[in-house]
C-alpha cells in the first residue's frame, strides 16, 4: 500500500477520531465563551467608540484618543505575544494558566479590539440622516444607539461578526501551542513533534469544517435579516 | 394690528468653524435672519443651494446648534431650553427630509410609533394614534410593509406620518418632495396642504423648486448667502420679485414653461 492511502485510512480511522473529537470539543468550548466575551465587551466599547468620536453623539475627545491608541496598540500585537502576556493573568484570575480555561482570556483580549473596530464601522455605515430623523423626533442617545444604529447596521454587524468568529477559532488554534488543548494543540502535539501526519490532517480538516460552518451560518443570517427587509 | 407671530427668529447667527486648529476658514453660514412666521401658515423657505435653507430650518429644532440670536416658537424660547426640555420639545416639532430617512429594520406601523416610543405611549395607546394617523396619510393598506418594498411617495407618506405622531404644532420639511416624480410631488404636496387646513398645522417648507412655493405656499423669504434679501407674500414675490436669487429663478422658470430648443437656442 502507498504512504499516501495508509496516511488517508489512518486520517479516517477510529483511533484518530477519538483523539480529534475530544479536542474538537475542547475547540468549540474555547471559541463559543471566548466569542460570547468578545460579542459583549466588542459591541459595548464598540458602541462606546461610535458614541465618543468627535463627530458621535457625545464626543469625549480625550476618552476616543486614549481609548483608540489603546485599542490599536492590542491589535498590533500578534496574537501570540499577547496569548503569552496574558497566560500569568489568567493564572491570577482563574488559578491556572494551562488548559482550554484558561487561554480564554487570552483569545478574547485578541479579538476584542478588532471587533470593537468592527461595530463602530457598522455603526458608522448608518446614514446620518437616519440618526438625524430619529434626533428630530426627540430621541435620547441611547435610543440612537440601540434603537437606530444597531438595528440598522445589523446586517453589516452580523457579517463582521461571522469574520470575527473565524479570527476567534484560528487564535483558539495558536493557542493550542501554549497548552490549551483543542485542535490546535492536537495538530501541533501529534502532527508536528510527532510526525503523524494523519493527525495533522484530521485535525485541519475538522478546523476546516468549523469554519466553514460558522462562514456559512453567518451569511445566512445576514441574508435571511436583508430578505425581511427587502433591502 | 399684526397678530403675534407663532415663529419668531431674531438676529440669529451660524457659523461653522471646523475642526478645531484646523486651516479651514469658517464660514458663516446665516446673518442676521429676522423671521416671523404666522400660526397656521405654510411659509416658504427659498434660495440656491449652498445658501443656508437647510441650516436655518434645522436651528428650528436645534439639530443645529445657533450661534446668536433668538428662536421662539409658540411659548417655547428655543434656545434656552436644557438638554432634557429639548428632547420633550422636539417631539412637538415634525420634520420630513429629502431622503425620507425611515428605519429600514422597522415596518411602516413602526416608524410611525417609533416617536410614541420615545414619548413614552404604552402600546395600546400607540397603536390606536398609528391607525388614525396612517389612515390620515391614506397608507393603511402597507401598514405591514418595510420601507424597502415603498415607493418614494409612499415612503414619503410614511415621514409625514412619523413626524404626525406626537401632535406637533410645527412641520419643517427639507425639500421633501425634490426626489419624486412630478405627479408624486404634487400629491405629496397636496397631502401637506390638506394637513395643514384640517390640523392648522403650521408648516415651514425648504425648497429649491419655484412650483412648490407657487403651489402650497402663502409667504416666502428668500436666502442668498446666508441672509434674507426678500420676504413677503408668495404673490408679492412672484410678481415683483427684487433678488437676484429670484429674478433668477423666475427666469429660469420662464424659460423652461417656452420651450428652450424650439426657439432656436443654438446647441
Ligand atoms: N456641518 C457643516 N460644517 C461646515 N460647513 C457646513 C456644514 N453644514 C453646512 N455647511 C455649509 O453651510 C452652507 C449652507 O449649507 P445648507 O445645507 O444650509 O445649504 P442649503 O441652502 O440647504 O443647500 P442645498 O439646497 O444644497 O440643500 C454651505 O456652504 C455648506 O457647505
Ligand atoms: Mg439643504
Amino acid at each position: 500500500m502507498s504512504e499516501l492511502t495508509e496516511v488517508i485510512r489512518r486520517t479516517f480511522s477510529l483511533e484518530t477520531w477519538e483523539v480529534i473529537l475530544p479536542a474538537i470539543g475542547d475547540t468549540l468550548y474555547m471559541t463559543s465563551l471566548s466569542t460570547l466575551l468578545m460579542a459583549v465587551l466588542g459591541l459595548i466599547l464598540g458602541t462606546a467608540l461610535f458614541v465618543t468620536r468627535p463627530d458621535g453623539l457625545r464626543p469625549v475627545r480625550v476618552f476616543y484618543a486614549l481609548f483608540g491608541a489603546v485599542i490599536n496598540a492590542l491589535r498590533s500585537l500578534p496574537s501570540m505575544v499577547i496569548i503569552i502576556l496574558t497566560l500569568p493573568l489568567a493564572k491570577l484570575i482563574i488559578g491556572r494558566s494551562i488548559g482550554p480555561g484558561a487561554v480564554i482570556i487570552a483569545l478574547a483580549l485578541t479579538c476584542i479590539p478588532m471587533f470593537a473596530r468592527m461595530v463602530e464601522g457598522s455603526f458608522l455605515e448608518v446614514p446620518r440622516g437616519k440618526l438625524e430623523a430619529a434626533k428630530s423626533i426627540g430621541a435620547r442617545n441611547w435610543e440612537l444607539v440601540l434603537k437606530v444604529a444597531l438595528p440598522e447596521a445589523l446586517p453589516g454587524l452580523i457579517r463582521n461578526f461571522t469574520i470575527a468568529v473565524i479570527a476567534v477559532i484560528s487564535v483558539t488554534a495558536l493557542a493550542g501551542f501554549f497548552g490549551g488543548g483543542g485542535l490546535g494543540d492536537v495538530a501541533v502535539r501529534f502532527g508536528y513533534n510527532r510526525f503523524l501526519t494523519h493527525m495533522m490532517v484530521a485535525a485541519v480538516l475538522a478546523l476546516i469544517v468549523i469554519v466553514e460552518l460558522v462562514q456559512l451560518g453567518g451569511d445566512a443570517w445576514a441574508k435571511h435579516i436583508v430578505r425581511k427587509r427587502h433591502l | 394690528m399684526m397678530s403675534e407671530p407663532f415663529i419668531s427668529i431674531q438676529g440669529l447667527n451660524k457659523t461653522f468653524w471646523g475642526a478645531k486648529r484646523s486651516v479651514v476658514a469658517p464660514v458663516e453660514v446665516l446673518r442676521d435672519i429676522d423671521l416671523s412666521i404666522p400660526q397656521g401658515d405654510i411659509f416658504g423657505i427659498m434660495g440656491f443651494s449652498g445658501a443656508g435653507k437647510s441650516t436655518l430650518l434645522r436651528c428650528l429644532n436645534r439639530l443645529e446648534e445657533p450661534e446668536s440670536g433668538s428662536v421662539r416658537i409658540g411659548e417655547h424660547d428655543v434656545c434656552s431650553l436644557s438638554h432634557e426640555q429639548l428632547l420633550v420639545f422636539r417631539r412637538k416639532i415634525g420634520m420630513i427630509f429629502q431622503q425620507f430617512n425611515l428605519l429600514e429594520a422597522r415596518t411602516v406601523v413602526g416608524n410611525v410609533s417609533f416617536p410614541l416610543e420615545v414619548a413614552g405611549q404604552r402600546s395600546a395607546e400607540r397603536r390606536a394614534r398609528v391607525d388614525e394617523i396612517l389612515e390620515l396619510v391614506g397608507l393603511t393598506d402597507r401598514r405591514d410593509f418595510y420601507p424597502g418594498q415603498l415607493s418614494g411617495g409612499q415612503k414619503q407618506r410614511v415621514g409625514i406620518a412619523r413626524a404626525l405622531a406626537n401632535e406637533p404644532i410645527v412641520l419643517l420639511s427639507d425639500e421633501a418632495t425634490s426626489a419624486l416624480d412630478p405627479q408624486i410631488a404634487l400629491n405629496v404636496l397636496d397631502l401637506l396642504i390638506n394637513i395643514n387646513q384640517r390640523l392648522g398645522l403650521t408648516i415651514v417648507l425648504v425648497t429649491h423648486q419655484i412650483e412648490v412655493i407657487k403651489y402650497a405656499c402663502r409667504n416666502v423669504a428668500v436666502l442668498e448667502n446666508g441672509r434674507i434679501v426678500e420676504r413677503g407674500s408668495v404673490r408679492e414675490v412672484l410678481t415683483n420679485p427684487t433678488s437676484e436669487t429670484m429674478k433668477v429663478f423666475m427666469q429660469v422658470n420662464s424659460e423652461m414653461t417656452s420651450g428652450g430648443w424650439k426657439e432656436g437656442a443654438g446647441i
